[in-house]
């Protein structure tokens, strides 16, 4: 099968580029991670905390980010970050400022993924019973300490199963920087399509290519999942 | 009239309320209501301030245009793909595992890959086979990228509809279809009016979510040229610069989706309401 060489390394094949974007999706989503859990942590604390103010404050963040597609999230990040950075960078100096694409991308899927991790955070909060970290004080035990020996590993457990799914849809979303002309998987096929004429056989492999990243990441998810929850009682 | 005797004891001011301190949470709180108002402001500074009526009327009615063909994508994927989803669903129960094992095949791919990259297939895909598609006389159907992008989008919407509706009929406790047959009730009816209206139920949270997934994942129709609100917003923005289209896309998305939010809340809170202690 010819179609099948199209797919070998080097110069003559679109292997190694296939291969070279699926890495930068993987990263791509990895770098996300962190910095949406992060930061949907905070918003989570905020919405639970006492203080209206703060409340009011982390609802308006998930709001906004839950209800704009991410499409236009990200051309907004991509094409606004421009425009401030611009007039920003014009005060000091007129060099000019390019967003750089792998950057813009981080920030858009990071804060529609917090939007989405806050409200799965704030959900496992409100399931872990207060008498937890007040026994916890009572004890003797900082607040740090209260939160990270008690409430964090409930925390983790309660919320694991809807990080899972976030973590599966950001990385379908990854797609989606294909636009901003950052060489993802998704772009790249794009670019075999565009040059070898065959868009049915280019698109299946990268298609493949996700579905083996949804799988191998389901998974690893389990296998955490199974991890944190290893203290909890099984039924029958 | 006699007069009254009691004494006249002078209104009181209330006591004082409880002091708010200025604590760290409220502080933080403060600063970032603050942060907000100043993003709103600067939104709306822009809006106002930057207002290019050229822009505005020259686009405005191609984005009403637009958001048109968005609401039929939404609306029509989402209804087809219901109808298309109660059979599937049932044959992810099937006790055939051969049936099961397809269905299950068919909802992992749609769930599984990038909605943007399952468009590309068939969008491109099926222009390496005008010839083929011509002799089958339906080539007239995927020559347009509307037409390409509604069936990804009905195939897409299946799968998770499917998977809505399967999890909301597992749900249904095993004594009412058990109940029913005891009546002498036959399985298809047993289906039809015991089964499915309280699955119904069940699923409607999880369908207005994907209603509004759709509505959001619409814009990705945009990329293989259907004028959509997304497309439309683009259009104008890779005319003119005018960066406030996309703050005019932002705030029409925004609006429908908290909108349907909202009207959905009411409405499951309406219909559930003989479920509520």
């Amino acid at each position: 099968m010819d179609l099948i060489a199209q797919l070998a390394w080097g110069p003559s094949g679109w292997g190694d580029e296939l291969a070279a974007g699926t890495m930068l999706t993987v990263s791509l989503a990895l770098a996300t991670l962190p910095f949406g859990l992060a930061i949907g942590l905070l918003v989570a604390l905020g919405k639970t905390s006492g203080e209206k103010s703060l409340q009011t404050a982390a609802n308006v963040y998930t709001t906004i980010f839950r209800g704009l597609p991410e499409l236009l999230t990200l051309l907004i990040v991509y094409y606004g970050g421009q425009i401030v950075l611009q007039q920003i960078f014009a005060l000091f100096t007129d060099a000019y400022v390019e967003v750089n694409g792998f950057v813009a991308g981080m920030v858009a899927l990071g804060l529609v993924f917090s939007a989405f991790s806050s409200e799965v955070f704030a959900s496992a909060f409100k399931g872990i019973p207060a008498g937890q970290p007040e026994a916890a004080l009572a004890l003797g035990l900082t607040r740090w300490q209260a939160f990270r020996l008690v409430t964090l590993p409930q925390l983790i457990r309660l919320s694991i199963g809807g990080l899972s799914n976030l973590w599966l849809i950001l990385l379908k979303e990854t797609s989606l920087v294909s636009v901003i002309a950052l060489n993802d998987l998704l772009r790249n096929t794009n670019v075999a399509v565009g040059s070898t004429k065959q868009p049915l056989f280019f698109y299946s492999v990268a298609l493949l290519i996700y579905l083996v990243l949804s799988l191998i990441s389901a998974k690893g998810l389990g296998a955490i999942e199974d991890h944190v929850k290893r203290g909890e009682r099984r039924v029958a | 009239m006699s007069e009254t005797t009691a004494p006249f004891i002078e209104a009181q001011s209330p006591p004082p309320g409880a002091v708010r301190k200025w604590t760290l949470p409220r502080i933080a709180g403060s600063a970032l209501c603050g942060v907000w108002i100043a993003i709103g402001a600067g939104l709306v500074w822009s809006l106002f301030g930057a207002f290019d009526p050229d822009v505005f009327f020259k686009y405005m009615p191609r984005m009403a245009e637009g958001l048109l063909v968005t609401t039929q994508l939404v609306v029509f994927s989402i209804f087809f793909g219901g109808l298309l989803a109660i059979p599937l669903a049932l044959a992810r129960m099937s006790s055939s595992a051969v049936v099961q094992g397809l269905a299950f095949g068919y909802v992992y791919f749609f769930r599984g890959t990038p909605l943007l990259g399952q468009m590309f297939l068939l969008y491109y895909g099926a222009g390496q086979f005008v010839d083929g598609l011509e002799a089958l006389n339906l080539w007239w159907f995927f020559r347009e990228a509307y037409n390409c992008v509604l069936l990804t989008f009905v195939l897409n919407t299946t799968a998770y509809q499917a998977e809505i509706y399967k999890t909301a009929i597992e749900s249904i406790p095993r004594g009412q279809r058990e109940a029913a047959e005891t009546l002498g009730l036959k399985k298809g009816l047993t289906f039809w009016k015991i089964i499915f209206p309280q699955a119904m139920i069940t699923a409607l949270r999880p369908l207005g979510n994907e209603i509004i997934l759709m509505i959001k994942g619409s814009a990705v129709a945009s990329l293989v040229t259907v004028f959509d609100l997304m497309g439309a917003t683009k259009l104008a923005f890779s005319r003119t610069f005018d960066f406030n289209v996309y703050i005019w896309a932002a705030i029409i998305y925004f609006t429908i989706v908290e909108a349907l939010r909202r009207t959905w809340d009411w409405v499951e809170k309406r219909l559930t309401r003989h479920l509520v202690r």
